[in-house]
């Protein structure tokens, strides 16, 4: 059972839950193969962790394939409109501070129609977890290429290429300094299952992109982190407190970088107090921004892991502290004494 | 030297001058003074679009019209009978909107050679002539306040500032009205600043003194109190009132108030006044934009809240698409439209009437909802009210249509008696309606309405969203059958509701007039008052108005179709009209007007009398 600050109003289940408790009776519709499927199973069986009473759980989605995950769970969901979903659950949120709220997106949902809202609930901090999962393409319109998809993506929209650069998210979520930055991958189920735990456990709004293999229009495009002979070289494992080494036996490090930023080298090239330590507590969020662009060029380098994760009050306990202020001040209002406040005169 | 007394029905002032000059202040002081006294008042105020527009120039000029009189009234007033002008730009900005005839009390010192050629005055219209078909009254406001303050201590520039307490003073004594609250309400405003509360104080009474003294002023006015029904009044604005109603609302359903907003004019007084009253649980969100704004009242109505958005025109376009799936998740929202002139960004400090058809239709699919629209600013506490009712009872989206002139107008209010207010008292679901689960589409018979499970509820847990969902299951469904069938459904839900409103009530005093008169919202006041000319010589008109526009009440077309004629004036170009003619095939006659303004009673006085005539 949690004793998560971050869900201390949400009630507690009785009895110990098990996976089986959260899928619902709809049938699953994904394209067999798809990376949604092992993203759902890894939900659905870590909730039972939680202990929270089932009722007080919320999906919230937009529009997309991932958003498509509300109606797999066996708890109350809101599938809504494309990019909506954290304006929604801001809403839900704010106004019930005893339900745990999840935000399912997905890369175009998120991160182009609906930027704007994504990029607000970050900075302002409500109490929800926001995963987004990253397939690089628009899968539901059938393939288009994405904010996220690399230049030059050859597409049914894009037949000569793609122009625009793409978002990195991390590098997003942390210019707009939310508290709780993370990446996982479908693939990965641990690692997933343990960046959810601690997502679930901040209080504000934790953002966890998740790497998602779309077969159908996208196959592979995360293929250096999965293919055994090149992962290694390619995965850096983000773990608070510890230095960041990886590759066999830990023959590269990142460091400091002369011009600022942080580079990749070979751990035996430098002193091990240049080895730069992880410190995902940091709250200037530079450092983590720092990490968020190693993986440019593309999936030379890529961190996994928590980048970033400060402890900020959340809008909604401050909305609520203001609320309880206000009545300790001057006593739960009276609608009477409200409509005759200002001038009033008596006729007859 | 004793003054001559001269008894008056009603006075239509408005007071002028630069936006720094004060005159909104000057203006809800009269007011208020006025209703103490205990007449009938309705009040317009008329601000620049600019924040600060640059001074003395005709953009920055900013006005407070006040209607009082010793029986009811129903507008602000046609044309003032008397202008009080601070400045050049303020005669030449008002000026076309006087009677001949009318008082006009202009500030002599503001009138300067620079002034004069800021606003294209070759010259001085106090001296040249032009203005001898009024009553002009040459009063130095600014150096007699001066004057006043000498040795108060203050720098003339600070002392000048004082100088539209100068002509509230003078006003005050011109039409006798109490003076005490004005004095004390000084020295509370001013209440860390002394010496400013004595020197505003000084210059009031400076300047009721000088009406006693001068013999500029011969005459003063004296109008009766008002016999209007008893009971406690306020002065209150629309949007004032629309907020009182939403949180009466949220008190009388028991449902916490949620409103997710971003600032727009001339709506954003809703939510500044909303943020002031977190003692009743109201929690106000100034979101990102206006799509995340509606999205969270609708986010927070999942959650059991009462969720309302409140926005202009521009606001509601944006808002469309979130609109459509409350339609489709059957949720409560209010959405407050407070009408603006447009398209696009338009006159945002101007009123219109103008979004009636996007209330109507502005969504994708088939997307029925309620729309209820207030008559005057008091009226908006109740269609607050009204709109939460049907919102929570039908589990929809309910538009309710305010406008500019409604927000910022003002009126005095009968206050209700709280215990009678309406019960909103809402029931959640709390067990399965079905032997196979939940169905969280599975509806009331009688309202069509369907349960509302909130988070939170053991048992109920559920999936909803925008999605064609099946009768009664609410599982995704692309069924034909089905999606005809739903569709039919969400539209008997709504035209259902006529069986809850009130029939159209028709006032007709002699009962064999031909000719109808018929409106909604905001063009109350003035069709009244024009009525009751028509029938003060001797014309014979029916009235009634809309307050519901969809569903119509459920007599609608039967009142239409009892008249020879029914004239129907709009601020628009015609929208309501349109709806009535497709659904009833009366031949509407339309009378239309987009100036950003309300009508005029006399205006629309012609207009009937017309009508009548062409019989
Ligand atoms: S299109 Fe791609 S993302 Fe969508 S369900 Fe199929 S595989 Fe998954």
């Amino acid at each position: 059972m949690s004793e998560f600050k971050a869900l201390s109003l949400v009630p507690k289940a009785e009895a110990k839950q098990t996976l089986k408790d959260f899928k619902s009776d709809q049938e699953v519709r994904w394209c067999p193969g798809c990376g949604d499927y092992a993203i759902l199973a890894a939900v659905q069986s870590f909730l039972p962790e939680l202990g929270l009473r089932r009722e007080n759980i919320v999906f919230v989605s937009g529009i997309g394939c991932s958003s498509r995950f509300p109606y797999y769970m066996n708890t109350y969901g809101f599938h809504s409109i494309h990019g909506r979903a954290p304006a929604i659950a801001t809403g839900l949120a704010a106004s019930r501070p005893d339900l745990s709220v999840w935000v399912v997106t997905g890369d175009g949902d998120a991160l182009s129609i609906g930027g704007n809202h994504l990029i607000h609930a970050l900075r302002r901090n409500v109490n929800l977890n926001i995963l987004l999962f990253n397939n690089r393409i628009y899968g539901l319109t059938k393939g288009q290429y994405s904010p996220t998809s690399e230049i030059g993506k050859i597409t049914k929209s894009t037949p000569m290429g793609s122009l625009d650069k793409p978002f990195n998210p991390i590098s997003l979520a942390v210019g707009a300094e939310a508290t709780f930055v993370a990446r996982t991958i479908d693939s990965d189920r641990k690692h997933l299952q343990s960046v959810l735990r601690e997502a679930a456990a901040h209080q504000g709004t934790s953002l966890v992109e998740i790497y998602q293999n779309c077969n159908i229009f996208n196959d592979n495009a995360f293929e250096p982190l999965k293919d055994p002979d090149t992962r290694g070289e390619v995965t850096v494992p983000l773990v608070h407190g510890q230095p960041i080494v990886f590759g066999a036996e830990g023959s590269k490090a990142v460091r400091r970088a002369p011009g600022g930023g942080v580079e990749v080298v070979p751990t035996a090239s430098i002193a091990p107090e240049e080895i730069l330590v992880h410190d995902a507590r940091n709250p200037d969020p530079s450092l983590a921004f720092a990490l968020s662009r190693l993986d440019e060029p593309a999936f030379e380098h890529v961190p996994i892991g928590i980048f970033r994760q400060i402890e900020r009050p959340s809008y909604d306990s401050l909305m609520a502290a203001q609320l309880d202020e206000a009545v300790a001040a001057k006593g739960e209002g009276d609608l009477g004494e409200l409509l005759m406040s200002g001038d009033t005169w008596r006729i007859g | 030297m004793t003054k001559q007394v001269q008894q008056l029905d009603r006075v239509i002032i408005r007071f002028a001058g630069d936006s720094g000059d004060g005159m909104q202040l000057t203006g809800d002081r009269f007011t208020a003074e006025t209703a103490e006294f205990g007449n009938d008042i309705s009040t317009l105020p008329n601000f620049p679009a600019e924040i600060r527009a640059p001074a003395g120039t005709l953009p920055g000029v900013s006005s407070f019209q006040l209607h009082f009189a010793d029986h009811d009234i129903l507008t602000p007033g046609d044309a003032p009978n008397v202008l009080v002008a601070m400045n050049p730009a303020a005669l030449k900005a008002n000026l076309a909107d006087l009677p001949r005839g009318a008082d006009i009390i202009a500030n002599t010192d503001e009138f300067t050679k620079r002034n004069l050629q800021k606003v294209g005055y070759a010259d001085n219209p106090l001296e040249d002539g032009s203005l001898d078909e009024w009553r002009l009254h040459k009063v130095p406001l600014t150096s007699m306040t001066v004057q006043a303050l000498e040795g108060s201590g203050l720098s003339k520039k600070d002392a000048e500032r004082a100088k539209n307490m100068f002509a509230l003073g003078l006003l005050s004594w011109l039409y006798h009205r109490p003076t005490e609250a004005t004095i004390k309400f000084l020295e509370q405003k001013f209440a860390k600043k002394p010496d400013i509360a004595k020197a505003n104080i000084a210059a009031f009474q400076a300047g009721w003194n000088f009406g006693e003294t001068t013999e500029s002023f011969s005459v003063s006015y004296e109008i009766k109190p008002a016999k209007l029904e008893s009971g406690v009044y306020r002065n209150i604005s629309g949007n004032v009132a629309l907020a009182y109603g939403l949180i009466a609302a949220s008190k009388q359903s028991g449902l916490p108030l949620f409103l997710g907003s971003y600032p727009i004019t001339p709506a954003s007084d809703i939510l500044h006044e909303l943020s002031k009253h977190k003692r009743f649980g109201v929690r106000t969100f100034q979101a990102e934009d206006e799509i995340a704004g509606v999205g969270a009242a609708l986010g927070a109505s999942f959650g059991g809240a009462l969720g309302v958005t409140t926005t202009s025109g521009p606001g509601v376009a944006l808002k469309a698409e979130t609109v459509g799936l409350a339609v489709a998740t059957e949720l409560p929202l209010i959405i407050v439209d407070v009408q603006r002139a447009g398209p696009s960004t338009g006159m945002p400090t101007k009123t219109e009437q103008t979004d009636l058809l996007m209330a109507m239709f502005g969504r994708n699919g088939e997307s029925p909802l309620p729309i209820v629209a207030p008559a005057s600013p008091s009226d908006c506490f109740d269609a607050a009210i009204e709109a939460a009712r049907l919102a929570t009872k039908y589990r929809t989206p309910v538009m309710l249509l305010s406008d500019g002139y409604l927000a910022n107008g003002s009126e005095p209010w009968r206050l209700p008696n709280v215990a009678d207010l309406p019960d909103l008292r809402v029931e959640f679901a709390t067990e399965t309606n079905d032997e196979s689960g939940f169905q969280p589409f599975k509806r009331d018979p009688e309202t069509l309405a369907r349960p509302w499970a909130v988070p939170g509820t053991e048992g109920l847990e559920h999936r909803i969203g925008g999605l064609e969902k099946s009768d009664g299951a609410g599982n995704i469904s692309y069924d034909p059958a089905n999606h005809d069938l739903m569709v039919r459904l969400r539209q008997a839900k709504i035209d259902g509701i006529a069986k809850d409103i009130p029939p159209l009530a028709v006032d007709d005093p002699t009962g064999d007039a031909r000719v109808l008169v018929l409106g909604w919202g905001s063009t109350y006041g003035p069709i009244a008052a024009a009525v009751r000319r028509v029938r003060a010589a001797g014309g014979k008109v029916a009235q009634a108005h809309l307050r519901h526009l969809n569903p119509l009440p459920a007599n609608t077309g039967e009142v239409l179709k009892a008249y020879d004629r029914v004239l129907l004036p709009e601020i628009n170009l015609g929208q309501l009209s349109l709806l009535l003619r497709a659904r009833f095939l009366v031949d509407i006659i339309g009378y239309n007007k987009v100036r950003g303004l309300p009508f005029k009673a006399e205006e629309l006085a012609g207009v009937i009398q017309e009508v009548i005539d062409s019989e």
